[in-house]
């Protein structure tokens, strides 16, 4: 590998760019891929669906084997609400490698016992969200309940282009957060983003089974292709 | 700590810089039971010190002798781990596996 080609694939990964590096085995030779050129390249297809999946892998190409190495960034999640689900879903999605961060104002449920060896920012959305640098490769859940706390939260993760955006509550209660929202500049197609109620559908009731229902639809966000995701989600 | 992939090739990059022959091991296929999925990586230096991992541990020890004839010679080579000979309990995968290991030099031209 090239000097150069590695210094770039490390400032990409620092950047949390995805980037791919493409090698045929059989001399060496190399070049990279930035996920803004992905489509325009010829291997476009195979270098989008690995990096959909995540996935490094050795494909066939006009005689050639050539070894597709992707570089995704780790996926983070950010989990707005210190709740009960939270205590349940935090350590869930650290066993998935999720690097999580739980922000939530109110001290009494942001606290350490709670919610040992978990980043805690105990801070309003507005002064906690921007230094996080909340990206594309980003799940946002909001579980407060509270809209004080939850609408500044989702307003924030549209902007950032969050690969799944969740918030707690019934149809009827997003209903009403939806009529919020958009009264505070969301559009139809920011709010048809959340997925609530969050979770896949599977009977989910105590705080660690709507974890679990939370993290599988999150992972169907990740891996699945968006139309398969949309269906299964359903 | 662990090292994740991103410390990895940083410190092939800071090592190269300061002077060091480097090289880059990377798993490009497994087969059945591997313990490490495509795109794990390990990186040598000159000085016999690496970092990451392409198994569990079984055949670290001879990619980064491997590592080191491509460092001198700055010629890639593909290794081939598997358990289906007699050395497998020295250098093979235990698990009953098989991967493929590119290995590359750093700053090649």
């Amino acid at each position: 590998m090239k000097l150069e080609t590695l210094t770039q694939v490390n400032a990409e990964r620092a950047a949390r760019r995805p980037v791919i590096v493409v090698t045929d085995v059989a001399n060496g030779d190399q070049r990279l891929v930035k996920a803004r050129d992905i489509a325009t390249d010829p291997l476009g297809a195979e270098l989008s669906k690995q990096l959909r999946m995540g996935k490094s892998g050795m494909i066939e190409s006009g005689g050639k084997k050539l070894f597709l190495n992707v570089y995704a960034p780790t996926a983070r999640l950010v989990i707005v609400g210190a709740v009960h689900i939270s205590q349940a879903l935090a350590p869930l999605a650290r066993s998935l490698d999720y690097d999580v961060t739980v922000v939530d104002p109110r001290t009494a449920f942001a606290s350490p016992e709670r919610f040992p060896d978990v980043p805690l920012i105990a801070e309003w959305p507005d002064v906690a969200l921007p230094p996080l640098n909340v990206d594309h490769y980003t799940a946002f859940v909001a579980v407060t309940h509270d809209p004080k706390i939850d609408d500044p939260a989702l307003l924030h993760a549209f902007e950032r282009d969050c690969f799944y955006i969740g918030a707690l509550g019934s149809r009827k209660t997003h209903a009403k957060r939806a009529e919020r929202l958009k009264a505070q500049g969301a559009s139809d197609a920011d709010i048809a983003r959340i997925h609530a109620p969050i979770g896949l559908s599977i009977g989910a009731v105590s705080p660690s089974e709507i974890a679990v229902a939370i993290m599988a639809e999150i992972t169907a966000e990740l891996r699945l292709p968006k139309e398969t995701a949309k269906v299964q989600a359903a | 700590m662990l090292n994740r992939d991103e410390d990895i090739l940083q410190a092939a990059e800071n090592w190269q810089k300061a002077g060091h022959g480097v090289a880059l091991a990377t798993v490009v296929e497994t087969w059945g039971s591997a313990p490490r999925p495509a795109g794990s990586s390990l990186v040598i230096n000159d000085d016999g010190t690496f970092l990451g991992s392409v198994s569990g541990g079984c055949v670290e020890g001879a990619v980064v002798t491997e590592a080191l004839d491509v460092i001198a010679s700055g010629k890639p080579k593909m290794l081939e781990f598997g358990v289906a000979d007699e050395t497998a309990w020295n250098v093979g995968l235990s698990c009953g596996g098989t991967i493929r290991v590119f290995v590359e030099k750093v700053g090649q031209s």
